[in-house]
């Protein structure tokens, strides 16, 4: 009875070995790896896709939180492209001399919108608009820790309206929370990103925060030094900076940097 | 598109490399909880102690140990690195970081079925002249097997839901190291809460179906 079951395993583990097996020697050709930061992946997904359709090279992505990335870098992870969304992570690593030098570029960058449920007739033309009667609400993220609440609150404040818009203001704990209490029609407005906002169709933006009024918000990308595969590397690097990867990063929401 | 490739990709290679771990651990959560059962020696309880660690350590911690020791920089990551072995961002990460993070549940299951097994049943085969090795097996290993199984199940359900350890030392490469645990993350981070849902729906009643059929074998133990 007992060989029988010990049969039974060796046979669901090879299996499991070839089912391995396969995955494994299914990529082949010039293959480069991009660690990239989640919020990253649907517009990546799509430009590689262009990319891979046009030459025979593969790419693959690693996406997780900038600072996570940036550690497995560190530590010797086989990644050959690193694409933070933040300053701080990459400037680390360029510090650490992980980075093949001169191929760090800032990409991409991000804007403040306000936002209002789909269905809303909120129109704002200034941010004093936030100011009238039929705003009661305004969702914002942490004012004193997360990122977006802070630059948020900045923004008004250095507008001059942050102490009178401040009453309104119902804190949460982040982006995905505002975009959550907007579509619920809880509140009126709210602030976040113009890429967390380009993924709801329950959300409309009724007010751009100009960008030098607004936070810089800076998404850096670099080739790894211990990269084996730089030539595949620096030709996506290049192919994200076309004309045809800047339409997808603009579609999504993002703001092109030159 | 609810039951599309990806979603059985993402289920199928959780399940293999969830099984594949739980099969790698068996042979030595059952030497080491037996010997935990059965046997004392000096400080003891500092190895019982290490062996746990994982389960009430942030799993983000253990794997980053773990991304200490596999990484190319590392030594021990080095020499495999030198003999064409890598883990770090593939399968065989996803398989370490599991592996490690159900041991100890696979353990401290397994020996307490070790505990329950009368010593007085070995005794007296060893009183029959059967080796230690064939006590092992024909009498210990058999009245303990539903703890066995039980443990071994407890601990699938912990790798299927790994993800701490998981995306630091596998990282979290789409149809080759992404989870359900890590797909799950990656949707939410995207704001796409139907696609998450399909996957958390999975991933419940995977979990439900694996803890209860360990919570029943747990209970119908000693039945035998």
């Amino acid at each position: 009875m007992f060989q029988l079951r010990w049969i039974q395993k060796a046979r669901l583990l090879a299996v499991v070995l070839l089912l391995l097996g396969s995955a494994q020697t299914a990529a082949k050709g010039d293959e480069i790896l991009v660690s990239a930061a989640a919020s990253l992946t649907d517009v990546l997904k799509e430009i590689s896709s262009g990319y891979q359709s046009k030459t025979k090279s593969t790419v693959k992505f690693n996406f997780g939180p900038s600072s996570g990335l940036a550690r497995q870098i560190e530590e010797g992870a086989p990644a050959d492209i690193f694409f933070s969304a933040d300053l701080p992570q990459m400037d680390n690593l360029d510090k650490n001399g992980r980075l093949e030098p001169g191929t760090r570029k800032n990409l991409l960058s991000n804007q403040l919108v306000i936002i209002a449920p789909a269905d809303s007739k909120l129109a704002i033309s200034s941010p004093k608009d936030l100011l009238k009667a039929d705003i009661k609400r305004i969702a914002l993220a942490e004012p004193s820790s997360v990122p977006v609440g802070v630059y948020s609150s900045k923004y008004l404040t250095d507008e001059g309206l942050w102490d009178q818009v401040k009453p309104k203001v119902v804190p949460v704990q982040d982006v995905r929370a505002t975009l959550a209490s907007v579509e619920s029609g809880n509140v009126e407005a709210g602030f976040v990103y113009k890429t967390d906002a380009a993924v709801s169709k329950k959300v409309k933006i009724v007010y751009e925060v100009p960008i030098d009024k607004g936070p810089r918000i800076t998404y850096p990308a670099a080739i790894v030094k211990e990269s084996k595969r730089k030539d595949a590397a620096r030709d996506f690097m290049n192919y994200v900076q076309s004309p045809v990867a800047k339409e997808a990063f603009k579609k999504y929401g993002f703001v092109v940097l030159d | 598109m609810i039951f599309s490739f990806e979603t059985w990709q993402i289920t199928l290679f959780s399940l293999s490399v969830g099984l594949a771990s739980t099969l790698l651990i068996l042979p030595f959560g059952i030497a080491l909880a037996w010997l935990f059962a059965r046997k004392e020696w000096p400080l003891k309880s500092v190895l019982e102690t290490i062996v746990l660690l994982p389960l009430v350590m942030p799993p983000v911690s253990t794997g980053l140990i773990l991304l200490k020791i596999f990484g190319r920089r590392s030594p021990v990551g080095h020499w495999l690195y030198e003999r064409g072995v890598e883990i770090v961002f593939n399968w065989k990460g996803v398989l370490i970081a599991m592996a490690v993070m159900s041991f100890p549940l696979l353990v401290r299951s397994v020996r307490t079925s070790f505990a329950e097994v009368n010593p007085r049943l070995e005794q007296i085969a060893a009183t029959l002249g059967a080796s230690g090795l064939r006590i092992f097996f024909v009498i210990t290993i058999p009245l303990a097997y539903k703890g066995i199984v039980a443990g071994a199940l407890l601990a699938f359900s912990r790798a299927l839901g790994e993800f701490g350890a998981t995306i630091l030392l596998a990282g979290n490469i789409p149809g080759e190291t992404q989870t359900l645990s890590l797909a799950i993350y990656n949707f939410v981070q995207l704001g796409k809460d139907p696609e998450a849902y399909v996957l958390l729906g999975i991933t419940v009643a995977l979990a439900f179906l694996f803890v209860w059929c360990s919570e029943w074998l747990l209970r119908a133990r000693g039945n035998t």
